[in-house]
C-alpha cells in the first residue's frame, strides 16, 4: 500500500480532518451506492418512482422559482410570460406535493423505516413539514387578494402559538425573504441528506423477507 | 454502509440483482414532469385576483370604512383588543398555563386609534384648517365626552346614507367626528391612506402589517373572501380564488376548524372555539411529531404488516418464490 494512502497514513495524516472526511465518504457512500446500476429484483413497483418524480417536480419548482425571483415580485402580474412562469411554478408545486404524499404513503405501507432507516423516514417527514411552510410563504407573497386574506386569516394561528411575534405573516418583506432564500436552501439541504441516506443504505427488503428483521 | 450490523453488500447477499439506470430514470422523470407542468400551466394558468386597496374599500363601501375607523377610535375592533403581539389590551389565547401568545409579549406594537385614524388625519390636516380644528377639539375633549360622541355616532352609522361618495348621518351631537371621518374617508378614497399606513420614516416599504390589520377590522374584505369561499369556516385556509386546488396539503389542519371541540363554546378538555387556533396548532404539532416517530410507535409501525398493500408493491417477491431472497 502506498505510504500516502489512507491505510498507510502517518499518525499526523490520520488526524487530518480532510482525510477523515474522505475516508468516511469512501466507506459509507462509495460511488457504486450513490449511483447504482443494479437493484434487487423486487424493486419493480411504480411506488419506487414516486420519490424520483418528487425530486423532478422539485427541480421544476426551483427552476421556475429562480426565474420569478430574478425578475422580481411584480413581473408576473404584468407580463404574459411572467404569468406563464408563475403558472409553471404553481403547478410544479402541486405536482411536487402530490408525488411527495404518494411517496410518503408508499413508504409507510412498505414500512420503509426498517433495518436502520428510521432517520431517513424522519428527515422525510421534516421535508414534508418544511415544504408546507415554504408553500405557505409562497401563497403569502403572491401580492394578490389570496395573499391578503390568507395573511389576515393565518395571523391568528401564528399569534396564538407565539410564532407571530417573530414570524409576521403580514410582513411581505420577511415572508418573501424566507420564501425565495432561506426555506428553499433548507429544503434542498434536507432533500440531499435524505437522498444520501437512501443511497447509502439501499432500498429496504420486503416485509417478512427471509433473513430480515422488521 | 452498516445497517443491522451489515454493509449494503451483506444486506443484499443472496438477493438477485437486476440492471437499473438511476440517471436515466431521473432524466425521464424531469422531462415527463416538465412536459406535464408546462401543459397544465399553459392550459389552466394560475390564480391572480387583484388585491383590495383601502382606496377601493373606501369607494365601494364608504360606510364600512367609516364604521371601522369609528370602532378603532372606540377601541372595539379586533386589532384594538387583540393582545400580543400588537398590544396588551387582550390576553390572547391560552390552554391552561400554556399561553405562548402572552409569553412573547408585544413585539409589533399597534395602537389602533392613533395608528389608523389620528396619525393619518394629523398628516392630512396640513393646510386643512377645518380638520385641524376638529382634531384639536377631539384631543382636548375628556374621555367621557369622546365616548358620548362615539356612542352617538356609532348608533347613527347603521342608518347612514351615501351620496357622491360621502357618508351622511342623521343630525345629532357627534362633536368633531363627522369632520374627522369625512376627511379620513376622502384621504382613503384618494388612495392616501394606503400610503400613510405603510409609511415608517424610510423610503422603501415591505411591511404591510398596518393596512392588512385595518382592512381585517372591516367587513368589506372578509365579505369578498366569503364570496370566494376563503373564510375559516369554509375550509378557507386550503382554498384559493377561482377553481384552483389551493393548499390541499393543509386539509387536516383546516378540517379541525370545522369540528368540535374547536367549533364549540363549551369545548372539551379546555379546548373550544375561543382558543381554537392554539388548540389546533398544538394538535397538529403532536400529530406531526407522531408521524415523524412512526418507526418507534407500536401499532402505527405495525399497520403496514397487517395491511397487505405491501404484497401488491412487492408482488414479484411474494408471488413467484423462484427469486426468493437467500440471505
Amino acid at each position: 500500500m502506498a505510504a500516502n494512502s489512507p491505510e498507510g497514513a502517518t499518525p499526523r495524516e490520520s488526524r487530518s480532518w480532510t482525510l477523515r472526511l474522505r475516508r468516511a465518504i469512501d466507506q459509507h457512500l462509495p460511488m457504486g451506492h450513490l449511483l447504482p446500476d443494479r437493484q434487487p429484483y423486487y424493486v419493480g413497483s411504480w411506488v419506487y418512482v414516486f420519490g424520483v418524480i418528487t425530486i423532478a417536480a422539485l427541480a421544476w419548482v426551483i427552476v421556475s422559482g429562480v426565474v420569478l425571483s430574478f425578475m422580481g415580485p411584480q413581473w408576473w402580474h404584468d407580463s404574459r410570460l411572467g404569468r406563464f412562469v408563475n403558472s409553471l411554478h404553481f403547478w410544479s408545486v402541486q405536482l411536487f406535493f402530490i408525488f411527495m404524499v404518494l411517496h410518503l404513503w408508499g413508504q409507510y405501507f412498505m414500512a420503509g423505516w426498517r433495518h436502520g432507516r428510521a432517520a431517513t423516514w424522519m428527515i422525510g417527514v421534516v421535508i414534508f413539514a418544511v415544504s408546507i411552510l415554504t408553500a405557505f410563504t409562497g401563497y403569502l407573497t403572491q401580492q394578490n387578494f389570496d395573499a391578503q386574506f390568507i395573511a389576515i386569516n393565518a395571523k391568528d394561528a401564528m399569534n396564538s402559538a407565539g410564532i407571530g411575534a417573530f414570524f409576521n405573516v403580514l410582513n411581505f418583506g420577511q415572508m418573501y425573504g424566507l420564501h425565495v432564500m432561506l426555506l428553499p436552501i433548507g429544503i434542498t439541504f434536507l432533500v440531499v441528506a435524505h437522498i444520501v441516506m437512501v443511497r447509502a443504505r439501499g432500498v429496504v427488503k420486503p416485509i417478512d423477507a427471509e433473513g430480515a428483521r422488521s | 454502509m452498516r445497517s443491522m450490523g451489515a454493509t449494503q453488500e451483506e444486506y443484499y447477499r443472496g438477493v438477485r440483482m437486476v440492471p437499473y439506470d438511476l440517471v436515466k430514470e431521473l432524466a425521464l422523470a424531469i422531462a415527463g414532469i416538465g412536459v406535464l407542468a408546462v401543459l397544465v400551466a399553459a392550459i389552466l394558468s394560475s390564480p391572480d385576483v387583484a388585491p383590495v386597496t383601502i382606496a377601493a374599500w373606501a369607494q365601494q363601501d364608504p360606510v364600512d370604512l367609516v364604521t371601522t375607523a369609528t370602532n378603532e377610535l372606540a377601541g372595539s375592533t379586533t386589532s384594538a383588543g387583540y393582545g400580543p403581539p400588537y398590544n396588551s389590551v387582550g390576553a390572547g389565547q391560552s390552554w391552561g398555563p400554556i399561553a405562548p401568545q402572552k409569553w412573547f409579549g408585544v413585539r409589533i406594537p399597534v395602537d389602533s386609534a392613533n395608528t389608523f385614524v389620528i396619525q393619518p388625519l394629523q398628516r392630512a390636516s396640513f393646510s386643512n384648517t377645518d380638520l385641524g380644528t376638529a382634531l384639536s377639539a377631539w384631543q382636548k375633549a375628556t374621555p367621557d365626552q369622546q365616548t358620548k360622541w362615539l356612542d352617538a355616532y356609532s348608533k347613527a352609522l347603521p342608518n347612514a346614507t351615501v351620496k357622491d361618495g360621502t357618508v351622511a348621518v342623521a343630525a345629532g351631537d357627534y362633536g368633531p367626528l363627522p369632520v374627522m371621518m369625512s376627511n379620513l374617508l376622502g384621504v382613503a378614497q384618494a388612495g392616501g391612506l394606503d400610503g400613510l399606513l405603510v409609511i415608517n420614516g424610510r423610503f422603501y416599504q415591505t411591511d404591510y402589517t398596518l393596512p392588512l390589520l385595518f382592512m381585517g377590522d372591516g367587513t368589506y374584505l372578509s365579505g369578498l373572501a366569503a364570496q370566494a369561499h376563503l373564510t375559516g369556516s369554509q375550509w378557507g385556509m386550503m382554498n384559493e380564488t377561482g377553481s384552483y386546488p389551493g393548499q390541499t396539503w393543509l386539509w387536516l389542519y383546516t378540517m379541525w376548524y370545522q369540528v368540535p371541540p374547536f367549533t364549540s363554546t363549551t369545548g372539551f378538555l379546555g379546548f373550544n372555539s375561543s382558543n381554537a387556533d392554539l388548540g389546533i396548532i398544538i394538535l397538529m404539532t403532536v400529530l406531526t411529531a407522531a408521524l415523524a416517530l412512526v418507526p418507534f410507535i407500536p401499532i402505527l409501525r405495525d399497520i403496514p404488516r397487517w395491511v397487505p398493500i405491501h404484497r401488491l408493491i412487492w408482488r414479484q417477491y411474494y408471488a413467484p418464490r423462484k427469486g426468493a431472497i437467500r440471505s
